[in-house]
């Protein structure tokens, strides 16, 4: 049953994006779809294990720098260049996963802050990585040595194509036997510890999934903006993902979506007023602590039920 | 075996901070009995659990389980070893339904625990042996319910059901009878001699009757250390026992 409408609400998706080139601007959208993927692989591990991590960006940025750099300067094809992103930020997931997840709550939000400054710092010596400039100009190649994306609506289906396979991922991984194991963490930790899970390994398997697609979604938007740089991987990054997170609805499959939309367009409008920006994206976030706990999805969902129920 | 213990626990302490929770408890459960912790609320019996399930680790002392050491052993692998333990707070995963509270326990023999590849219907496999269990609690009909609707008593028979579903050799059960009524007691009773045919069941439980109906042995608790053992009649006319009660006022 929930299948059928998850099914339904994703093609729903899915059409609304095929068309929507013919009204928007495919840069825009290609940006929105990379933020996309981003929160929705943020919520695998916030909204499904109960891990808030605050360093989410080192995956995000490390992925498109390590894509950048190997497309540009090793001259690898765009395939092999987000893949190569993702393989990185996964195995960063696994190192900085091990030292984290045995904290708990907050303590856990600030050890990933912590290690993901230190991933900043390393980003801002690095030769590699162009300091302030970042990695500019990373050529747009042939996919698969065929396909011609710098062509931008092209290229918006191939990043439709990317962002659909990692979300069937995170579907899949949700609706899992894995994730029914995160359910029982989640729902009741010392239980699931006393019906003998080794929850560390569980809670360290979903961060690496979670750094990954962080990763593949990384890597997916140097190429778009065939740009790598210090805003990828700096903290307000990983600030922006928990935002998008929040206001779309945490611990909904759709939610992180609407959320990246949501605060995509209004930076996207709202970049005449400079700084306020900042200020109005404060103003939200109150917003929605306040009001809207569940997030937009979240919301919608609940007052369903009780239209449904009453 | 006459002598057959399954756990023994030698000097087994446990300090926070200076305050000394449990003081030296050598327990002794022989296999295929019913051994009843009891004492005053404070006695150390929660924490004593905690100690034998590794949920904290003791200060001092020694926990053997069918012969091996497993002071150092960590919790999850306590479980994996047999020995089950539920909690004082019942402990149910409230937004799962019963159903899939169950099969949460019996998941992990299939070993696709770690396959975030594989459909969940997978476990639909494990779905006739899940409600077997349930029907067992007195719990069939509810199994598409979410846990958190259950009444406190009822979650208490839910847990049991998930502890068995691990099949454990033993199990150590935090007043598993708290909080239900009657007739839900009589069943849980019922169903915790069955089990225990093939089991050793370790309990606390404030029920004094329902104690000295189902326990072979008996080991009372004050104040951290064990104060008196035996069998149900033995252990309520020590006058020391009688005392500790009293003295509490608890019943
Ligand atoms: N984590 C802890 N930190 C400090 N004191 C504790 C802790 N757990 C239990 N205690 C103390 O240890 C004593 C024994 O508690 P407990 O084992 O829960 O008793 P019982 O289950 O017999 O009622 C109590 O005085 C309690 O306050
Ligand atoms: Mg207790």
């Amino acid at each position: 049953m929930t299948w059928n409408r998850d099914m339904l609400a994703f093609l729903a998706f899915l059409a609304l994006a095929i068309a929507a080139p013919a009204a928007v601007y495919p840069v825009f959208l290609m940006k929105v779809l990379c933020f996309a993927l981003f929160a929705c692989a943020f919520n695998l591990l916030v909204g499904y294990v109960g891990l808030l991590s605050f360093g989410h960006a080192m995956f995000f940025g490390g992925a498109a720098y390590i894509s950048g750099h190997v497309v540009k300067v090793w001259g690898w094809p765009t395939e092999l260049g987000i893949l190569a992103g993702t393989a990185c930020a996964a195995l960063l997931g696994l190192v900085t996963g091990a030292i984290a997840i045995r904290r708990q709550g907050i303590y856990f939000a600030m050890v990933t802050l912590a290690l993901a400054q230190m991933v900043f710092f390393f980003c801002l010596q690095a030769n590699f990585t162009g300091g302030e400039d970042g990695i500019q100009a990373i050529p747009r190649r042939p996919l698969l040595g065929l396909l011609d994306i710098k062509n931008d609506l092209t290229f918006y289906y191939v990043v439709l194509a990317v962002f659909c396979a990692g979300f069937l991922v995170i579907y899949r991984t949700i609706h899992s036997p894995f994730g029914q194991v995160l359910k029982a963490i989640r729902e009741n930790e010392p239980r699931a510890v006393s019906l003998g899970y080794r929850v560390d390994q569980y809670k360290l398997l979903a961060f690496v999934l979670s750094a990954a697609l962080a990763g593949t979604a990384g890597a997916t938007k140097a190429i778009v903006f065939q740009l790598a740089s210090l805003t990828d991987v700096q903290w307000q990054m990983s600030g922006e993902v928990v935002l998008m997170t929040l206001v779309g609805g945490m611990g909904t499959v759709f939610g992180p979506i609407v959320g990246a939309g949501v605060i995509i367009t209004m930076q996207n409008y709202l970049a005449g007023f400079g700084e306020w920006v900042l200020v109005i994206q404060g103003l939200i976030f109150v917003v929605v602590v306040l009001a809207f706990r569940r997030g937009v999805v979240g919301e919608l969902m609940a007052w369903w039920r009780r239209r449904a129920g009453g | 075996m006459a002598d057959d213990h399954i756990l023994t626990t030698d000097g087994l302490t446990k300090e926070f901070a200076g305050f000394v929770a449990v003081r030296n408890v050598a327990l002794r459960v022989r296999r295929h009995s019913i051994h009843a912790l009891i004492g005053p609320n404070g006695a150390g019996k929660t924490t004593c659990f905690n100690l034998l399930t590794k949920f904290l680790r003791p200060t001092r002392g020694r926990i053997l389980y069918n012969g091996r050491d497993i002071t150092a052993e960590r919790s999850a692998d306590i479980a994996r070893l047999g020995m089950v333990r539920s909690f004082q707070i019942s402990a149910v995963f409230p937004h799962l339904t019963l159903l899939e509270n169950v099969r949460i326990a019996l998941q992990r023999t299939l070993g696709t625990s770690f396959h975030f590849w594989r459909s969940e219907r997978s476990l639909d496999a494990l779905n006739a042996r899940a409600e077997e269990l349930l029907d067992s609690v007195g719990l069939a009909q509810y199994r598409d319910l979410a846990a958190v609707e259950l009444p406190y008593g009822r979650k208490r028979a839910l847990e049991i059901a998930t502890t068995l579903a691990l099949d454990p050799e033993m199990m150590l059960l935090d007043e598993p009878m708290a909080g239900m009524g009657h007739e839900d007691i009589d069943k849980i009773s019922e169903l915790i001699r069955k089990v225990a045919a093939r089991r050793t069941v370790l309990m606390v439980e404030h029920n004094l009757s329902v104690v000295a109906k189902l326990s072979d042995i008996i080991t009372v608790m004050r104040r951290g250390e064990i104060l008196a053992e035996g069998t149900y009649d033995t252990v309520s006319r020590n006058p020391e026992v009688i005392e500790a009660y009293m003295g509490t006022g608890h019943g």
